[in-house]
């Protein structure tokens, strides 16, 4: 059976169909989620098939979209809920962190929190102000969540179904930029991928890359390139970034002895800070060079005429790749 | 120009401070059964509220807020919530949180520093103790989303004090509730203070109630000190959401006659001439010379349910002061349904470290 390739966004749409076809509690709410579909039209479709109750235009106030999730998690319904941009997170952030992370531990158990909030980010389509940051960073230190960046259509689809079945809170941050980068067939069965767990997607034995979201795509092309001048690159998606998978980077590691992490997020105590500490604590023995991260610059994010600029790109990745390579 | 929208906001009020009636009773008041149930229970909520007070100036309890001065708010609400209804606490709902069955024990277990206060079975599905101010009401348009999606007969309850009627949170609740028309009742226990706040620096507004205007919703202000009064209120506005017809919002005048925490010293910003008129208002004498009035209480019943409250408060302490502290890894075993293999390690290291001559790890 062949399957029409389709974009990282209908994948998402795809997941989102799927899990909401097979559990009734699955509901959606968001700013234009409903008939407008989503500014990006994840959510294209689902209205219409699904009815307004179960995919809800919420009044325009994301501290609410937080609360309202948190209240319906409480009730055994499972809510994805859509912040429009990442960038527009913050008065949401309370009801994420001060409840949704804490409900199950604060409760010993009693009351439970099995939400998704959703949330496009990152830079690259020359959008207004406010509209490009990278901040996972600031959720995936918050203890009870788990913070899900996916690269593909393809893990866009699996990721996000595991997300919705998981029973804890999951913030599902989708890199805008490849959005419609990219199609891969994908096939809607129901398939989930594992959480917390990196994905390998290309093997090699003279360094490791890791990165995740829209910057695989870079981090994979830099790899490409450099194995014609001779260079063989692991590539890890790193996918959850918070609970991370260490042990996945830490065995190729053992294998490369070299590391670079590549991040679109700001440098200072970005995830990188937090793979590399990870690095020296566990696998000084194993590592030839100092771990290196190619990321965005400690800058407030610039507006869309100098953002190519923030954002690491392809040459960043090989420079940065040589000159590890030449460390002795 | 034309007038396209005239608003009112009323205040009900049936008690005087004396304990006299100023308007005509409902019927239902004038049977004994109700209200001296609800006499006993804020005498009893008060014996347990100086007990906390008594625990945290001995070392035996944390910072504890006191409920004082809103009995009459929160032992109606208590007693006429069904167990399927929901309750979204703010951090003074002690009485309301007994009367749906939670042990007096474990009230205090919270206030105790420990979690298992906010886990007693009795709670089903009602919400810990809400302490970031006014995000529960929001919780509360969720859990209510769920019940009006669901096409349940059940409200969900929330409270909050003057101070969080401040807050985006608390319009933005209102906002949904009157927007979706959802089964939700917010009541605003208005103790006039935000700890050390007054309630004409807080708004600039007559009364808090019409913030509900601005939201499409029912508003209505209430003597917190008159139980009569509360009941009615709360009554109508559950019985309205319960029957599809959409939330309300209760501003219960009542006032706080303790320090706002354990952790507070009120005397730094109120005036004791202030504090002492308020006493004059205070809902349990008020009760009790009514009860009186009508021959539905004496001093000899009095005396007996005393005693009788003192002994289950101090049977109640004592099961708390018995209760041993949780294990250490029991922080670990409630972050998620399952622990990631990623903080398995943490766990080990905690539970080394927390034996009897335990160090850290590895270093």
């Amino acid at each position: 059976m062949t399957h029409e390739a389709i974009t990282m966004v209908e994948a998402v749409n795809l997941a989102l169909a799927h899990e909401m076809e097979h559990d009734e509690n699955v509901v959606i709410l968001g700013e234009d989620v409903g008939t407008n579909g989503g500014v990006f039209r994840a959510t294209a479709g689902l209205k219409d098939r699904f009815g307004n109750r179960r995919v809800m235009d919420t009044p325009l106030a994301e501290a609410m979209i937080g609360g309202l999730t948190v209240g319906m998690a409480s009730q055994g319904l499972k809510p994805v809920a859509e912040i429009q941009f990442m960038g527009f997170i913050f008065p949401a952030l309370e009801h994420i962190i001060c409840h949704a992370a804490r409900l199950r531990n604060r409760t010993r158990g009693r009351l439970t929190c099995p939400m998704v909030l959703r949330a496009p980010f990152g830079g690259g389509i020359h959008a207004p102000e406010h509209h490009s940051e990278s901040t996972e960073t600031l959720l995936a230190h918050i203890p009870g969540l788990r913070v899900v960046i996916p690269s593909s259509p393809a893990r866009a689809y699996g990721l996000l179904l595991s997300a919705i079945r998981d029973p804890d809170p999951v913030i599902f941050l989708e890199p805008k930029r490849i959005y419609r980068a990219s199609k891969q067939p994908v096939p809607d069965n129901g398939a989930a991928l594992p959480l917390d767990t990196c994905f390998t997607l290309r093997e090699g034995s003279d360094i490791t890359l890791v990165s995740w979201g829209a910057m695989v795509k870079e981090t994979l092309e830099a790899a490409e390139q450099l194995a014609e001048e001779g260079i063989s690159c692991e590539v890890i998606d790193v996918a959850t970034i918070s609970p991370l998978d260490m042990d996945t980077i830490l065995a190729s590691v053992a294998k490369t002895g070299r590391c670079a992490i590549v991040h679109e997020a700001s440098r200072n105590l970005g995830v990188g800070a937090e793979i590399t500490a990870n690095l020296c604590e566990k696998a000084l023995m194993d590592l030839q060079a100092p771990p290196v991260r190619i990321t965005g610059y400690d800058t407030v994010m610039p507006y869309y005429r100098l953002e190519n600029h923030f954002m690491p790109n392809t040459a960043d990745i090989k420079d940065a790749v040589r000159q590890t390579l030449e460390f002795v | 120009m034309d007038t396209v929208y005239e608003g009112d906001i009323r205040y009900r009020q049936y008690l005087s401070a004396q304990g006299k009636a100023t308007a005509e009773l409902p019927a239902w008041a004038k049977d004994p059964e109700w209200l001296t149930l609800c006499y006993r229970n804020m005498v009893l909520a008060r014996a347990l509220d100086s007990k906390a007070i008594a625990l945290q100036r001995t070392g035996q309890l944390g910072t504890y807020a006191s409920l004082l001065g809103s009995e009459a708010v929160d032992v109606p609400a208590g007693l006429l919530m069904r167990p399927e209804d929901v309750l979204i606490p703010y951090y003074r709902n002690h009485a309301c949180q007994m009367l749906r069955g939670m042990p007096m024990e474990e009230i205090l277990l919270y206030w105790g520093g420990d979690e298992r206060g906010n886990a007693s079975a009795q709670q089903r599905q009602d919400f810990p103790n809400c302490v970031p101010i006014a995000t529960q009401s929001m919780h509360a348009c969720g859990v209510a989303t769920a019940i009006k999606m669901r096409n349940e007969k059940r409200v969900a309850v929330t409270f909050c004090g003057d101070g969080a009627t401040s807050k985006g949170d608390f319009l933005e609740g209102l906002n949904v509730a009157g927007a979706w028309q959802l089964p939700v009742v917010f009541v605003v226990n208005n103790n006039q203070w935000a700890i050390s706040v007054p309630r004409a620096l807080q708004n600039g507004a007559p009364t808090l109630a019409q913030k509900a205007i601005g939201a499409g919703i029912r508003g209505e202000q209430v003597d917190g000190n008159d139980v009569i009064a509360v009941r009615e209120a709360f009554e109508l506005a559950l019985e309205r959401a319960r029957d599809g017809k959409g939330p309300s919002l209760i501003e219960a005048i009542s006032y706080r006659l303790s320090d706002h925490t354990t952790a507070d010293d009120a005397t730094r910003y109120r005036d004791n001439e202030e504090l002492k008129k308020a006493w004059e208002l205070e809902p349990v004498k008020r009760l009790r010379t009514f009860l009186h009035s009508q021959g539905w209480w004496d001093e000899t019943q009095e005396t007996a349910w005393q005693e009788e409250v003192n002994t289950m408060v101090q049977t109640a302490t004592e099961r708390y002061l018995a209760t041993p502290a949780q294990p250490i890894e029991s922080i670990f075993d409630h972050l998620f349904a399952e622990l990631p293999k990623q903080l398995h390690e943490q766990r080990d290291w905690a539970m080394v470290k927390a034996m009897k001559g335990g160090t850290h790890h590895d270093s």
